[in-house]
């Protein structure tokens, strides 16, 4: 499948993110159809919509954990995942895919912590082994980051010793370890018992108050009003309506953004 | 048989059964009432036990007091010169061809997992061809590979000349062709052992891995692997284990080893049953270290696992 690229359509200045076009395809299933999003530097963009709308698609296809069909993505104006060769769109190679997912941080809806590192291994793994600095250099760093998501304490447990809402906030300064420029969060309080979703979200909003750049997909309507600064609504594929959260929020969407709402009683 | 009561369900014990009920309380001449639950009996229990006590009667008539078994002969050969130098064969043979054997199976797992379909479909043929020739036939096929190929030779493309150009024969002797089938054999099995194993760590444990931009063989060594051996460690002692017995084959060959040794004994004495008996010992005993270790390693790559 071949997307032609709007050359005209040159990424604006100061935009970190930009996709242009993206079309992803999960055999017969188009996922994204030809999606345009940009990110701001200290954006905090919420992704809502019904399942299978595309929006954790969307989210994976910034970090190339899903590799796209067609389309451009360019953070700070240099193009992601591709390069143009002639005429020709070329996906670059693994190595330097990885090299450039370190861009961002990425928090699963299934914690994937590593079952085999204490906690406080776990936060250091990235910059350990992929940053390949020693021990010593990042452990202070490491203990910093783990008391900012209130488990200072529990740096020498385990994974399965702790509870859901705790595996996720030690996976948030996992990904926050590497320093990356945007920090993705696939439905981060999805998989939590009811009363663990507050101190999952409660970390998440002092990362957006200190300015941290972050895309969220959520189904956690009162983070989207409160925390976010611009919300994206997905339908089918495509990004149907986005705003301030006062204009989504506050009556001021398309009808089917309001039929949406109403289906998730906010 | 005892019950145990953990320390909290103890406490939940007493607090149903009333502060006045507590144990220290003797001479309240209300009877004191034991609250834990007890397991049941059961009355099939009793066959069971009857079962044993016939399995041990049947076990000390046929092992200990059968004078046929001759562990005079079994004690007398058990530390035999003969006996112990297939031993060292045995041994030397296992090691080396696990050794070759665990080579051959990582490269053909990583062959079948690979991007490339060349690779792929290569690894995929090596399993099929061993799975489908029995280790005798392999074996034999090895050693007599001179009537086929007589020489091995490499040439170099467009100058006239060979990389290495060598007789068969002297190569293949009765024990490289030992080590060698052996360890084809191996590569076969374990490299299915392999891959099932990384095939089974979860899905997400990649994508972490790439998330925070791990190369492929970073996320290998350092997160898919440590996992991975939990989960390959048991089919792959099974195939390890095999090993030792899997040496007795090369006596078609030639090759002198355990069996093979106490075989030639028994030939010229007649002493057939004790001979092999101390041949059994000695893979009892094999079999034993190999399992201690299993279990270490079990342990040791349990981590994180059972807290």
């Amino acid at each position: 499948m071949h997307m032609p690229y709007d050359k005209s359509a040159t990424p604006r200045r100061g935009a970190l993110l930009e996709m242009r076009g993206v079309t992803k395809q999960f055999g017969t299933f188009t996922a994204l159809k030809s999606v345009n999003f940009t990110l701001e530097k200290g954006e905090v963009v919420a992704i809502i919509g019904p399942s299978g709308s595309g929006k954790s698609t969307l989210l994976r296809c910034i970090n190339m954990l899903e590799l796209i069909d067609a389309g451009i993505v360019t953070f700070k104006g240099a193009p992601l995942g591709s390069e143009m060769r002639g005429s020709r769109c070329i996906r670059l190679p693994k190595k330097e895919l990885d090299r450039q997912r370190r861009h961002f941080g990425m928090v699963f809806q299934g914690f994937h912590l590593f079952p085999h590192y204490s906690v406080l291994e776990n936060v250091l793994a990235g910059p350990r082994i992929v940053g390949k600095k020693s021990r010593a250099d990042v452990i202070e760093r490491g203990k910093y980051l783990l008391s900012r998501v209130g488990l200072g304490e529990r740096m020498n447990h385990y994974p399965a010793q702790l509870s859901g809402g705790q595996k996720q906030r030690v996976a948030i300064a996992r990904a926050m370890a590497m320093d990356p420029e945007v920090m993705l969060f696939d439905e981060p309080t999805s998989a939590l018992d009811p009363e663990l979703v507050k101190e999952v979200l409660d970390v998440m909003k002092e990362l957006a108050v200190s300015g941290t750049t972050m895309v969220v997909v959520t189904h956690e309507m009162e983070f989207a009003r409160k925390v976010a600064t611009r919300v994206v609504l997905m339908d089918s594929g495509e990004i149907v309506d986005q705003g301030p959260p006062s204009y989504i929020f506050g009556g001021g969407g398309t009808a089917r953004c309001k039929r949406f709402l109403s289906s998730v009683g906010a | 048989m005892k019950f145990e009561v953990r320390k909290d369900m103890q406490h939940d014990a007493a607090s149903f059964a009333g502060p006045r009920r507590l144990g220290s309380n003797k001479s309240n001449s209300a009877p004191m009432l034991d609250r834990r639950i007890h397991p049941r009996r059961k009355k099939s229990d009793w066959i069971w036990y009857g079962l044993l006590a016939v399995a041990i009667v049947l076990f000390v008539q046929l092992v200990v007091e059968n004078p046929r078994w001759q562990w005079d002969v079994v004690a007398h050969y058990l530390f035999n010169k003969r006996v112990i130098a297939g031993l060292e064969n045995t041994v030397l043979l296992t090691v080396l061809a696990s050794a070759l054997g665990l080579c051959f199976g990582v490269v053909v797992a990583a062959c079948r997992m690979s991007d490339n379909a060349i690779l792929r479909t290569g690894g995929y043929i090596y399993v099929w061809v061993i799975r489908a020739t029995p280790t005798l036939v392999m074996l034999l096929f090895l050693f007599f590979l001179s009537a086929l190929v007589p020489r091995l030779y490499l040439p170099l493309p467009f100058v006239h000349a060979n990389l290495f150009d060598i007789q068969t024969n002297t190569v293949i002797s009765r024990f490289s062709a030992a080590v060698l089938g052996l360890a084809l054999y191996l590569g076969g099995y374990s490299a299915e052992i392999f891959r099932g194993g990384i095939g089974a760590v979860e899905k997400g444990q990649r994508e972490a891995c790439k998330a925070i931009g791990m190369s492929d063989f970073q996320m290998m060594w350092h997160v898919i692997m440590p996992q991975a051996v939990r989960i390959i460690l048991p089919p792959l002692a099974n195939e390890l284990i095999t090993m030792f017995k899997n040496t007795s084959l090369v006596t078609v060959i030639g090759y002198v080893e355990l069996l093979t040794s106490v075989q030639l004994i028994y030939s010229t004495n007649f002493e057939t049953i004790p001979l092999l008996t101390v041949a059994c010992i000695w893979y009892l005993f094999l079999t034993s270290i190999a399992m201690l270790g299993q279990t270490l390693l079990e342990r040791h790559f349990g981590k994180g696992v059972r807290p």
